[in-house]
């Protein structure tokens, strides 16, 4: 179906040989409702000549409905009815097309204000992110927006489309003047590489091909830096890191854990932690279907044996021993807000981080991003599409990289758990300060008529007469010494150690 | 397949999918269609949870208008893989007379795939059903989660999906809700047909090219394995060259004129050839926006 060389012309082996070395880039695209947006997407499915007769077919005969032009490329991509109706693209929508170097994935978003969210998604599995910016209008408030949550997201390279060129005589001042503009908002993502292409979406400038209207422009078209650009390194680089997510255990002599590579890589023989226990061990054997593999690496799903009988669960983590994640029982992240019902202080909800579910509790949003200045604002909870940064405590140790370290264990998402809908994206920032403290292991503590014991586990058991009750008797000052001795994760006497989830 | 770098992600990632199904949903189901993608599903299933079995059961919405050689190949190659199958018909519509020429294509797949698929569900207790659709099939497709949310009647609400972020997907559900998964959500047709290639993977013949009895109208070359298939005045069936492209109910399946009988012959064929797999399928085009409509009223 695509721009792949034709089998005709070579053989059916290298045609598959120039097939097989194809890899997969996954981009996002960010542009205000007018920036031509949908018709630059159709315009590189249909350059690519991956736009099939009668789907052309059925666009062409809705475009004149619309009484628009020959071909509507905007009409390629915009998939439900009611936004047909509108005009106007209002969720995400994922399209595929490829050329004879890669494999392309496009998160398609709209970049109307509102839809915060939308962007947020696409975002979050893309490498690559396209914003487009009109010639006309240069830098706008959107394009601070897009670039800030390409940003966020930890996207890797940024291609900022001038679009619209034609209707400014392909004037090259034009196009470096919003470069500038563009390169001050940038300078606050140092992390994010970038590359200026001035393009018309419409007539097809620098889309596939080079321009002939804009000579001084000595770059790749876009299509051919999407075709060529480094992508996906940095998780490969990353330290080991594996989620369990599930334990394989089809008969006696087999015990394996199923999951699948989020960053680095793996061999027999290396030496790994499990977290949150601890426990050193090392990998025996990585097992698939296909056969035992010598390694693998980020990205792959595999099945490992360890050498030890260790007791391991879904959610545990199993790492590499000289990168260790960080284990706290409260972080601080940069929350997206993607639910009508705004967040609540106080409140918790499950969790949900890698192959882990967890009751958290939102303590605090500390602060506040306006989407539209990009600087803090006033408000302590958190409304759709806001972005805040906030304080969550976990009920069991919580196992994690920051965001901009591991994009996979440091993400997070939040679900209400009356509704069951996802309420928040999460991207860790760290731990919360407060909590970065070991437990006191061995200490526990007790109420007993209104005093409140605490002592070693062996004080307990041995002879509780032994310890000295501390009577407290203002219901505050309780509450201060509760909320104190859950700081310090000293837990209540004899509470079971695997599922904390207790309340003082 | 060492070397299939794009098909080994899109590999790893559905086998993801597959073992967070298997790890947080209570009653999984996989339906299974018999199709090139149900084909795919079931090697990417063995994949997923090897060395142990495949942890849940096949169910088939067979309509009774299936092809013959689809049946045969569906118990022959379950049996073969020890996978348990459950199969759902609508035996009260069919008794009814139901067939797209006396009930019209609409009410046909109403009654046949989308009351059966729930009642199929329903009867299983089934909370999550894990299907071959792709995203790059139908344009409303285009916008489908990994992880559909469907209300307790089954039906999907296109404003009220839940947001998808990296591959963190939300599982959680009340009772009598259910999900739908797609685990091949980011594969298209070629990436299907050069997995089953590189795997070996079996699928039904009908996919391969053979002189098979055709009505040829026009360009349309219709099968006719079904009786009630009306004939115009003094048509009769021609043998033809051809193949099937997508499989789905014999009378609504158009078959396309190819001499594709290999498996590299028919990648050779999707690529010279330029129109969209689902073309053959005359329910797709019953209405604008027809997938879409179906959609709401639970059609997988």
């Amino acid at each position: 179906m695509a721009a792949v060389a034709s089998p005709v012309e070579s053989t059916f082996d290298e045609f598959l040989e120039l097939e097989s070395k194809k890899d997969l880039l996954r981009f996002t695209t960010a542009g205000s409702v007018d920036d031509g947006k949908s018709t630059l997407i159709g315009r590189l499915l249909y350059d690519s000549r991956s736009v099939y007769d009668d789907q052309l077919e059925s666009v062409t005969k809705a475009s004149a409905g619309r009484n628009a032009g020959a071909i509507d490329f905007s009409l390629l991509t915009d998939g439900l009815r009611a936004e047909r109706e509108q005009g106007i693209t209002i969720d995400v929508a994922y399209r595929y097309f490829a050329t004879p170097k890669r494999k392309f994935i496009i998160a398609d978003t709209p970049g109307h204000e509102q839809y915060t969210r939308n962007m947020v998604t696409g975002a979050s599995t893309a490498e690559l992110a396209i914003v487009l910016v009109d010639a006309r209008k240069g830098v706008l408030e959107q394009s601070r927006r897009h670039a800030y949550i390409a940003g966020l997201l930890g996207i890797e390279q940024l291609v900022v489309a001038i679009n619209k060129m034609d209707l400014v005589g392909y004037d090259e001042a034009v196009f470096r003047r919003i470069e500038t503009d563009f390169r001050k908002i940038l300078t606050r993502f140092p992390a994010v590489e970038s590359y200026f292409v001035p393009v018309s979406a419409l007539i097809g400038d620098n889309i596939v091909t080079r321009s002939q209207n804009m000579p001084w422009f000595q770059g790749k078209s876009l299509l051919e830096h999407l075709e060529t650009v480094p992508v996906g390194g940095r998780m490969r680089a990353a330290a080991f890191r594996f989620p369990v997510q599930r334990v394989v255990r089809p008969s006696h002599d087999f015990r394996g854990y199923a999951g699948t590579i989020v960053s680095g890589s793996v061999r027999p023989g290396d030496p790994v932690i499990i977290w949150p226990s601890g426990r050193e061990t090392t990998i025996a054997r990585i097992v698939t279907f296909d056969g035992d593999l010598e390694s693998a690496e980020a990205g792959k799903s595999v099945t490992l044996t360890l050498t030890d009988e260790i007791d391991l669960s879904r959610g545990d983590f199993i790492v590499s021993r000289d990168h260790a994640p960080q284990k706290t029982h409260a972080i601080e992240a940069t929350l997206v807000w993607l639910n009508e019902k705004p967040s609540e202080a106080g409140k918790r909800y499950r969790l949900k981080h890698a192959a882990r579910q967890d009751w958290a509790t939102l303590k605090h949003v500390n602060r506040r991003i306006s989407v539209k200045t990009l600087e803090e604002e006033a408000g302590h909870s958190l409304e759709l599409n806001a972005i805040g940064e906030v304080t969550i405590e976990t009920a069991r140790a919580f196992v994690f990289d920051n965001y901009t370290q591991n994009r996979a264990t440091g993400s997070f998402i939040l679900i209400d758990p009356a509704t069951n809908a996802t309420v928040a994206a999460g991207m860790i920032t760290g731990a919360a300060e407060s909590s970065a403290i070991e437990p006191l292991a061995g200490i526990s503590w007790k109420l007993e008529n209104g005093a409140l014991i605490l002592a070693s586990e062996q004080g307990f058991t041995a002879s509780e007469k032994s310890a000295e009750p501390l009577q407290v008797e203002d219901p505050e000052a309780l509450e201060a010494l509760r909320h104190l001795l859950r700081r310090l994760q000293i837990r209540p006497f004899g509470a079971d150690t695997s599922e904390s989830d207790w309340e003082i | 397949m060492s070397h299939w770098r794009h098909l080994q992600q899109l590999e790893a990632e559905s086998i993801h999918i597959m073992r967070e199904v298997v790890a947080e949903c209570q009653r999984p189901v996989l339906l299974y269609s018999i199709g090139k993608d149900s084909s795919v599903l079931l090697r990417l299933a063995q994949k997923a949870f090897y060395p142990g079995p495949v942890p849940f059961p096949l169910l088939h919405i067979d309509t009774g208008y299936k092809f013959r050689e689809m049946i045969e190949f569906r118990d022959r190659y379950t049996a073969e893989l020890g996978l348990k199958l459950i199969v759902h018909t609508n035996h009260a519509a069919l008794e009814e007379g139901a067939n797209p020429f006396a009930w019209g294509t609409q009410r046909c797949c109403g009654a046949l795939k989308t009351t059966s698929l729930l009642d199929g569900l329903r009867e299983g207790g089934f909370d999550a059903a894990m299907g071959g659709a792709r995203r790059d099939e139908e344009r409303s497709r285009a916008k489908e989660r990994v992880f559909s949310f469907r209300d307790t009647r089954g039906q999907w609400d296109p404003r009220n999906q839940r947001p998808e972020l990296w591959n963190i997907f939300n599982t959680r559900i009340h009772p009598g809700e259910s999900l739908r998964v797609f685990p091949l959500s980011n594969w298209t047709e070629l990436d299907i047909w050069q997995y089953i290639y590189a795997e070996k993977i079996p699928i039904v013949p009908l996919y391969f090219a053979k002189p098979r009895p055709m009505l040829v109208r026009g360009d349309s070359l219709l099968p006719v394995e079904q009786p009630f298939v009306r004939r115009l005045p003094g048509e009769q069936p021609q043998m033809i060259m051809c193949r099937m492209r997508s499989l789905g109910c014999s009378p609504c399946t158009g078959a396309i004129r190819s001499e594709a009988d290999t498996l590299p012959k028919i990648i050779e064929e999707l690529i010279s050839v330029r129109r969209s797999e689902r073309q053959n399928r005359v329910i797709d085009h019953d209405q604008d926006g027809s997938m879409e409509i179906k959609k709401q009223e639970g059609y997988f």
